[in-house]
């Protein structure tokens, strides 16, 4: 059995956990002064070693990345946390910010130090007022410290951090347009390659990464890369925060080694709500395609869920009963899809319009059996035609339902309406 | 962000001041040069001059366009062309408690749609529209990354977690009639809309401490592996 390692999660309980008081009283900022001590290379060769891979949903290998940075070009380089979290389903960092955002400050000054930048930025969402507030604060507690700043600690490194706010645009946590959106434009992709470790913020090499993979390198540079190594499976190692939301008798975020399955996250969380079962979930949030009562014991690290048919994603399992109609879900997913494209490319743009129309049409119950050939057809011609992942990511959970509910859109169709009670659904079903 | 269609009707945006009072223009521009003296290149502090703009007026009119267009040496079609890119940027006044609704998938099927329903009924406004008073404007919102809380409602960017039709109803009586109202997961109470969009700006108002550090949800995993003796390994000491 598996069993959790709250490590990023450990003191959360404690009231003043995100204060620096806190933080240091628990060991934090004891990795930072052990890193400034060591060479840069060999901080970036333990990453390495521990395994790691980006808990921002694509797994990149973050030491390799760190790797990829050209050394002693006598270029600024850049690190940008991307806290953009909109991914829907996805709700790790936001409590990680509001709870322990020295952990990711201490990991930002680690990593900035490792791939020598002196000027550090946090890009998170606009719309989680009081987790800047904490931001903002941790960073002026380390300020003051002398953690940040001008020859930090007395090693002679310098670094700026600035926390910086977006406005509402889910493409911006796409690593690209998020660069574009911090340098004050409308947030699009860039074409790739050169990839941002070569020409990333304002054209100098800059890392990319995740709250919660920069948050986790504190951790790595005090225990170790074997004991990082030590959890997980042998390609996905390490710990996660397993986000676990909808139809769940106890929701709520577990830190966990990855390759632990949904059957027992869920034993852990109560299961199922009571006198329900469960019929679909996303492994990964919208963008990987759902899965079914059939993946319950996939081990939940990337190559397993990806032999199996999804993706990992960020670890944002959003559980849905048989009370919900899966099309009603495809449906508002693909409305969010088809806000949120920013324009750029032709197949996601027109996609994603095409996609709202036919749904919001075959929910009502208006469609035949060809209506799912054209929808399909046209995630064809998305997946892999379009210029970001969002395109690819907004054709999961319409191939994916079809994939595993064709009957159920055809139930529509015969009835001519939604055969489903929404009001069942919802959390106060069945009080009066 | 919003990419308008052909198809789709263009609101005209309903902007009235064309430039700031000069005591008003003093102040933003102190604020804009501590904006701009945080990045390597001008340009990159246009989303938090923005919001600073939005600070002042509530959403950004042609006035607050000018500025920032003249703060970072950009034209002002520019900067609209950023304006309209991103949701958080208001073109015409919103209330001074802007209210959100999550209706992205999961909080819908929660019970966000009920809520909605029944809420945009209630107080008679629809989706990015605000109530005569001035008080309260409501927004359809995608999700907020708070799905462990759902139904989840946000006033001006603070948590109100697991919500009901009738606790949203009662939420948006108390902030029309004034009284305090605190967010599940967020400071004591709600600041207002100006206010919050003066934090987003970079301008920390020194509310941080206020408020609990986790919601419950959060702390789920944590409570029970600490309840069953779990641990993380220990590392191999002498490693260091
Ligand atoms: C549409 C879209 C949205 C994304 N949103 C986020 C996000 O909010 N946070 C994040 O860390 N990564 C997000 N990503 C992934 C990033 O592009 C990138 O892979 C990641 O930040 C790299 O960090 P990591 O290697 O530490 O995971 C998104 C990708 C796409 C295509
Ligand atoms: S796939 Fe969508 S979001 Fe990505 S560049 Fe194309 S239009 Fe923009
Ligand atoms: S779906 Fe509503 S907060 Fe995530």
């Amino acid at each position: 059995m598996t069993t959790l390692t709250p490590i990023l999660t450990k003191h959360w309980d404690r009231p003043d956990s995100f204060t620096r008081e806190a933080y240091e009283d628990d060991g934090g900022y004891e990795a930072l002064r052990t890193a400034l001590g060591m060479p840069q290379d060999d901080i970036i060769q333990a990453v390495k070693d521990s395994g790691l891979r980006g808990r921002g949903g694509a797994g990149f290998p973050t030491g390799m990345k760190w790797g990829f940075i050209p050394q002693a070009d006598g270029k600024p380089h850049y690190l940008v946390v991307n806290a953009d979290e909109s991914e829907p389903g996805t709700c790790k960092d936001i409590p990680l910010m509001m709870a322990n955002p020295h952990a990711l400050v201490e990991g930002v000054i680690i990593s900035a130090y490792a791939i020598r930048a002196n000027i550090a930025f946090i890009y998170v969402r606009g719309e989680v007022l009081h987790v800047i507030r904490r931001l903002q604060q941790a960073v002026a507690e380390a300020y003051e410290a002398g953690y940040i700043g001008t020859d930090i600690l007395g090693t002679g490194f310098d670094l700026e951090l600035v926390v910086h706010s977006g406005a509402g645009a889910y493409i911006c946590g796409e690593e690209t347009a998020l660069l574009d959106s911090l340098e004050g434009f409308r947030g699009q992709p860039r074409l790739k390659p050169p990839f941002p470790a070569v020409a990333g913020l304002y054209g100098g090499p800059t890392v990319i990464n995740n709250v919660e993979s920069i948050a986790s390198v504190p951790a790595i540079v005090a225990n170790g890369a074997d004991w990082f190594a030590s959890m997980g499976t042998e390609k996905s190692k390490g710990f996660g925060i397993f986000s676990l939301s909808g139809h769940v008798t106890r929701p709520g975020q577990y830190e966990a080694p990855l390759g632990i399955t949904l059957r027992e996250l869920l034993d852990m969380a109560g299961g199922v709500r009571a006198g329900h079962q469960l019929k679909f979930w996303t492994p990964g949030g919208s963008s990987t395609p759902l899965f079914t009562d059939e993946h319950l014991d996939v081990p939940l690290d990337f190559e397993s869920v990806g032999a199996a048919g999804s993706m990992l994603g960020t670890r944002a399992l959003q559980i849905f009963d048989e009370t919900t109609c899966v099309v009603r879900a495809v449906l508002r997913w693909s409305e969010f899809y088809a806000h949120e494209s920013c324009g750029k490319c032709t197949p996601c743009r027109e996609g994603t319009y095409w996609y709202k129309q036919m749904l919001k049409r075959l929910e009502q119950g208006q469609g035949s059996e060809e209506d799912l050939d054209t929808l399909l057809d046209l995630s064809d011609n998305i997946l892999g035609r379009s210029f970001c992942a969002l395109g690819d990511g907004a054709t999961s959970p319409v191939t994916s339902s079809i994939q595993y509910f064709r009957d159920e859109y055809i139930r529509h169709f015969e009835m001519g309406a939604c055969p489903f009670d929404h009001a069942a659904s919802t959390v106060w079903a069945g009080e009066k | 962000m919003n990419i308008r269609r052909a198809d789709e009707s263009v609101e005209g945006s309903a902007t009235v001041s064309t430039s700031f009072e000069p005591e008003v223009l003093e102040r933003l521009e102190r604020d804009a040069k501590e904006i701009i003296a945080r990045y390597p290149k001008p340009r990159s502090a246009l989303l938090p001059l923005l919001h600073l703009v939005q600070s002042e007026e509530g959403y950004v009119s042609e006035a607050g366009v000018r500025f920032c267009a003249d703060a970072v040496g950009i034209t002002p079609a520019q900067v609209t062309g950023v304006v309209t890119f991103y949701t958080q940027y208001k073109q015409h006044p919103v209330g001074d408690f802007h209210v959100g609704v999550c209706i992205n998938s999961l909080c819908a099927i929660m019970g966000g749609d009920q809520i909605w329903r029944e809420l945009s009924e209630y107080v008679g406004v629809g989706h990015d529209e605000s109530t005569e008073d001035g008080k309260v404007s409501l927004e359809r919102i995608e999700c907020n990354a708070a799905c462990d809380y759902a139904p989840v409602m946000m006033v001006n960017w603070e948590f109100f977690d697991d919500m009901t039709p009738d606790k949203a109803k009662q939420l948006v009586d108390d902030l029309r009639a004034g009284k305090q109202v605190a967010p599940t997961r967020g400071a004591e109470s709600v600041c207002s809309w100006k206010q919050a969009s003066r934090v987003l700006a970079g301008f920390n108002d020194g509310r941080a401490g206020e408020g609990a550090q986790a919601g419950y949800a959060s702390l789920r995993g944590l409570q029970l592996a600490k309840d069953s003796g779990w641990a993380a390994p220990e590392p191999e000491r002498g490693a260091e």
